[in-house]
């Protein structure tokens, strides 16, 4: 087993298009009926909660439960701290992602496994340890206090739990972008009198745009849908750190509509995104 | 290669889990055990589980499965058709959802202990009842839709009436409190852990956790909390149940129950009904 220079998981949650089975590959295939009657049971398990979800809302009232303060107030609370985390996430998950996808340096591998590890870990595990950093007693939070900064308890610590489980999603797929790319074209341009700087700018950006917009849409995504480590370490409180999902899982007792209305938005977004994901992933693949 | 360490893997992860299980056991597999689950508020874990300990030592051939949550969830859980066969709420409404979803016999619901409110405070932020409402205290309570909460409320507005706190402290209180948590132990935890200087739980958890200080809050205003239980319809073990319910009113029951900070007799509480 070789070392290879590039990681062999960069292309693991974004597969493109060209990794896809050609027809005609496989001569000795089964008869398609098979291959399909075992193929329905987890597809049919798959969505049968989302149809059963769908059929029990009220759809026609779906705008008067979003209304509702509760359900309003979590869902601009969801946008502001996923668009927030996102950002953080793009700004400084990039660095890495270059580092992993196109340079040696020591402990390479732990980085690269340490990268993976938040998704998956429970996310309420990752809640207990930003606790235990950043919480008033935590390592990070007694000295902030110091500063008058608080972090637990506030939309902050709601962004920064969605950084920390998000991130991996935004990294793994911008490495594999940076890693898909012909050494050649960047050599050629810095050949042609290009900086550095410019290289990257008009050569390497522009190849693994798509690798990037699908990693930044995925880990949106995941942010959005976080619960376990934002009700840990940021609690739960409206207008300030009840997210969509926590709403959702406090809101189902008192109002199941209105559970039920924020479920089915959560659904859209999610089938949005990953539909966007691969779209873009067919567009920038081959 | 590869494929082989991960099948190895795998093959010790089973057989490590077998292992497991069969000390979870604790007894002969050979004999026929009878379960008896019970769905059971989270404010019951400790004196629950040492009732339970004593349950499967007078009955050898049972065992007690619990789930601890909060009361409010365990009543949707049965509601959506989850198997259990006793449900012991932390209030009269969850037990009453559960009658209403047609998983209980109203006829048989029984009150078997009663807890009250104390504030629990870390380190020295809050030395009197009075220091919950000063600016800058962060205070932790439990959501509404949990018992511990809408308990925390009507503490709140019994206080708001008395001529000692008042309106102001009330309204004091609300403005401090950081987070509406959805039981009554990740309260605790949170004080425990620092997090929020103060936090109002059942005397019973302020129980399990010596490292937080301890406020009584007056007994005019504070809140008695009925812990109901009772079979549920159709249950696979309803005579072992029975056996359960009939244990906690025991002298046996009673004393596992008062140490762990429980009250037994409790005075009938306004809107409480007793069976």
């Amino acid at each position: 087993m070789g070392r290879s220079k590039r990681s062999p998981m960069a292309h693991t949650l974004a597969t493109p298009a060209r990794l896809r089975a050609q027809p005609g590959s496989s001569r000795l295939r089964p008869p398609q009926e098979i291959w399909q009657g075992l193929a329905l049971p987890l597809l049919v398990f798959l969505l049968l909660p989302l149809a059963a979800l769908l059929w029990r809302t009220e759809l026609d009232q779906l705008w008067v439960h979003l209304a509702d303060p509760i359900a309003a107030q979590a869902i601009r609370l969801s946008l502001q701290t996923t668009t927030t985390s996102t950002l953080l996430i793009v700004l400084l998950g990039t660095p890495v992602a270059y580092l992993l996808a196109r340079r040696e340096f020591p402990l390479r591998r732990v980085v690269d496994t340490l990268i993976d590890l938040p998704t998956v870990l429970p996310p309420a595990v990752a809640g207990l340890g930003l606790l235990m950093a950043f919480g008033r007693r935590g390592w990070l939070g007694a000295p902030l206090e110091l500063f008058g900064i608080e972090i637990a308890f506030t939309s902050v610590a709601v962004v920064l739990a969605q950084v920390f489980i998000a991130s991996p999603f935004y990294v793994r797929a911008a490495a594999g972008g940076f890693a898909s790319i012909e050494s050649e074209l960047e050599q050629a341009a810095s050949l042609d009198g290009a900086s550095q700087w410019q290289v990257f700018r008009f050569i390497t950006l522009p190849l693994v745009r798509m690798s990037l917009l699908s990693g930044l849409v995925m880990s949106w995504a995941r942010a959005l849908g976080d619960f376990g480590a934002t009700i840990i370490f940021a609690g739960n409180f409206p207008g300030r750190t009840q997210t969509m999902p926590l709403a959702i899982y406090l809101g189902f007792e008192l109002d199941l509509n209105v559970a039920l209305a924020l479920s089915v938005i959560l659904i859209a977004c999610a089938f949005v995104v990953l539909m966007v994901v691969k779209w873009l992933l067919g567009e920038g693949g081959d | 290669m590869k494929c082989f360490a991960v099948c190895a893997c795998l093959l010790c992860l089973t057989l490590l889990s077998a292992g497991c299980a069969a000390i979870g056991e604790g007894r002969p597999t050979s004999e026929l055990s009878q379960e008896v689950v019970v769905f059971a508020a989270a404010s019951l874990t400790e004196a629950f589980t040492t009732v339970g300990a004593s349950f499967e030592q007078s009955h050898p051939q049972s065992r007690v499965t619990f789930n601890f949550a909060g009361s409010q969830q365990l009543a949707s859980q049965l509601d959506q058709g989850a198997q259990a066969d006793l449900f012991a709420s932390a209030d009269q409404r969850q037990m009453e959802a559960a009658v209403s979803a047609g998983r209980i016999d109203p006829g048989a619901v029984v009150s078997f202990a009663c807890n009250r409110l104390v504030v629990v405070a870390s380190g020295q932020s809050a030395a009197s009842l009075h220091g919950l409402a000063q600016p800058g205290v962060k205070v932790v309570i439990g959501a509404e839709v949990v018992p511990v909460g809408a308990y925390t409320l009507n503490f709140l507005a019994a206080a708001a009436a008395d001529s000692s706190y008042g309106e102001a402290f009330r309204r004091g209180v609300l403005e401090n409190v950081v987070s509406y948590e959805q039981n009554v132990r990740a309260v605790l935890s949170k004080v425990r852990l620092g997090e929020a200087d103060a936090g109002i739980v059942y005397a019973t958890d302020a129980q399990t956790a010596p490292d937080v200080i301890v406020l009584e809050i007056p007994a005019h205003l504070n809140q008695l909390a009925g812990y109901q239980i009772a079979p549920v319809r159709n249950g696979a073990s309803s005579a072992l149940a029975q056996q359960f319910v009939d244990l906690l009113g025991s002298p046996a029951g009673v004393e596992l129950l008062t140490d762990a900070g429980f009250s037994v007799d409790c005075p009938v509480a306004a809107g409480r009904r007793l069976p």
